[in-house]
């Protein structure tokens, strides 16, 4: 049984010009333990879909499967992760990663060490007591990955989790999330626009489809880990996928200039 | 201390304006008896503060005597029907505020009532509420709860309004229902907007007071004003004055460090 499974989802936007297609016929089946990148320029349904696995809003049409069971609605089971971190900026770190405990009902000093652990893993132990505001968003985010990997679930969901990072503390998270990734075993459904971010992490690159957003090429990534963003093989990847996200983009920028001109 | 070093640099402005003001007087251009200067203001001050009986140990502690003044009596009246009006007020609007925010449909219900009630100035509930309650502090708390109530009920409203949408659904993925969201989300979310609208509240309920004081109680800094005038005492009126915005300066500088410590986690205030 797939750990995820999106069969024939379909959803379109109302707008005052006409219904944008957000997702058109989409099917993919995700098996458990699997790094999947959702790859695609902005506006192609990358977020869409994502949340309707997390259960935030419904498809028009079709179904989506985890382990057999249907979505129907948020769930700790599929931990999501924010391009915009979405901690409680009112909590301190700590609190922040005990919340979904908290709610679990678990015992407080179960509570207390798991939160303790969790903050040892994510190298964040010093930081236990400050609130977000105080730190810097490569930290803000490693915040939320422990929140999320509190829950123990099975299913990661992350949108663009670090497009808002500078270079170097994108990398870092990079190694780090691949680095509990293999120790977890999580099945990891993750959106990109980056085409390097998506082969560097990936054990399957979904490319997809600007308006409507479909399936453009689903392709394997059979390199070793750790990958070499400078070898041949990444680079001959890199190109390919290049080429594909550029055509997407070409339309994507075609069609915001018809939209200009028919306003 | 930054603050200090910007009250400071009022100083000379106010210096000024009291040389200003005692120049006049000496000058003999305006009537002591309408302008009296700063200096005979002060004397009538201190002794509108200064207890009115020499220390006696027989009849009370030292603290009672120095508490004895009219002008602290005064403020203590004043500040107690502020607190009590407020606390009334207060303790209705935020919880109506928030299940108006927080539901369509009791907001649906509740504003238009509200819409048409919120024009009404507190002061014009004056007559009905000595109608009501007579005269002394009933009527007074409930003209000054009334002018608490609709800025912390407005601003709690569009506080649970504001609350982003992400947070519901971060809340919401980690589990918790909607009871958990409303108290451990929605709550502390709101309380940036909710304790602006008390500073606005409690603005409000001290103006109320020094009307209603006016009406219908025969103490407190605003009884205490209008008396001074049927005997023409005008340097107690501007001594009871300036006591009164140094009240609410002061009242609303606490205010002001309560929230700054209840919202230390916001963004707005990185100190
Ligand atoms: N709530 C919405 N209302 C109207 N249109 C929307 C809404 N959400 C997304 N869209 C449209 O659907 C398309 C896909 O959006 P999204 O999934 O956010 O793309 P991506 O995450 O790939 O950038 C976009 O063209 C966007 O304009
Ligand atoms: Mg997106």
């Amino acid at each position: 049984m797939p750990a995820i499974l999106i069969e024939r989802v379909s959803k379109a936007f109302p707008t005052s010009r006409a219904a944008v297609t957000a997702l058109e016929n989409i099917d993919l089946e995700i098996p458990a333990g699997q790094f999947v990148c959702l790859l695609g320029p902005s506006g192609c349904g990358k977020s869409t879909l994502l949340n309707a696995v997390a259960g935030f809003a419904r498809p028009d049409a079709g179904r989506i499967l985890v382990n057999g069971v249907p979505v129907t609605g948020p769930s700790p089971e599929r931990g999501m992760v924010f391009q915009e971190y979405a901690l409680f900026p009112w909590m301190t770190v700590a609190q922040n990663v005990a919340f979904g405990l908290e709610v679990k009902r678990m015992p407080k000093a179960a509570v207390q060490a798991r939160v303790d652990e969790l903050l040892h893993m994510l190298k964040l132990s010093e930081f236990a007591e400050r609130y977000p505001k105080e730190l810097s968003g490569g930290m803000r985010q490693r915040v939320a990955i422990a929140r999320v990997l509190a829950l123990d679930s099975p299913i990661l969901l992350m949108d663009e989790p670090f497009g808002a990072l500078d270079a170097l503390t994108r990398r870092s998270l990079q190694d780090e999330l691949l680095r509990l990734w293999s120790e977890l075993g999580k099945t990891v459904l993750f959106v990109t626009h980056s085409i390097e971010e998506s082969i560097f992490l990936a054990d399957r690159i979904v490319v997809m489809t600007y308006r409507p957003g479909t399936v453009k090429r689903d392709l394997r990534v059979d390199l070793p880990r750790p990958r070499d963003p400078a070898a041949p093989e990444f680079n001959q990847l890199k190109r390919e996928l290049s080429e594909l996200v550029a055509q997407e983009q070409t339309r994507h920028e075609a069609d915001e200039r018809l939209a200009l001109t028919t306003d | 201390m930054n603050a200090w070093r910007r009250a400071l640099q009022g100083l000379p402005l106010i210096v000024a304006v009291l040389a200003l003001w005692e120049l006049v007087g000496l000058t003999g251009w305006v009537n002591p008896k309408v302008l009296p200067p700063p200096h005979a203001v002060a004397a009538r001050w201190w002794e509108y503060l200064a207890p009115p009986q020499p220390y006696d140990p027989e009849a009370g502690s030292r603290l009672a005597w120095l508490l004895s003044g009219e002008l602290v009596q005064d403020a203590a009246g004043s500040l107690y029907r502020v607190l009590a009006g407020f606390v009334l007020g207060a303790a209705l609007a935020v919880p109506v505020g928030l299940l108006m925010g927080a539901s369509s449909r009791v907001y649906g219900l509740c504003n238009p009532l509200l819409q048409i009630l919120r024009p009404i100035p507190p002061i014009a509930y004056i007559p009905l509420s000595i109608l009501w309650f007579g005269l002394g502090n009933p009527p007074a708390i409930f003209l000054i709860a009334i002018g608490a109530f609709f800025p912390v009920l407005m601003n709690t409203i569009a506080g649970v309004r504001s609350v982003d949408g992400i947070f519901l659904r971060a809340a919401q993925n980690l589990g918790a229902g909607r009871l958990t969201i409303f108290r451990r989300v929605i709550l502390p979310a709101s309380m940036p907007y909710v304790l602006t609208g008390m500073r606005v509240g409690i603005g409000t309920a001290f103006i109320v007071v020094i009307v209603a004081e006016m009406i219908a109680v025969n103490n407190g800094l605003g009884f205490r004003i209008l008396e001074a005038r049927e005997y023409f005492w005008s340097d107690k009126i501007i001594a009871g004055m300036l006591s009164i915005g140094l009240i609410g300066l002061a009242i609303d500088q606490g205010m002001s460090l309560i929230n700054n410590h209840l919202l230390r986690w916001h963004r707005g205030l990185e100190h």
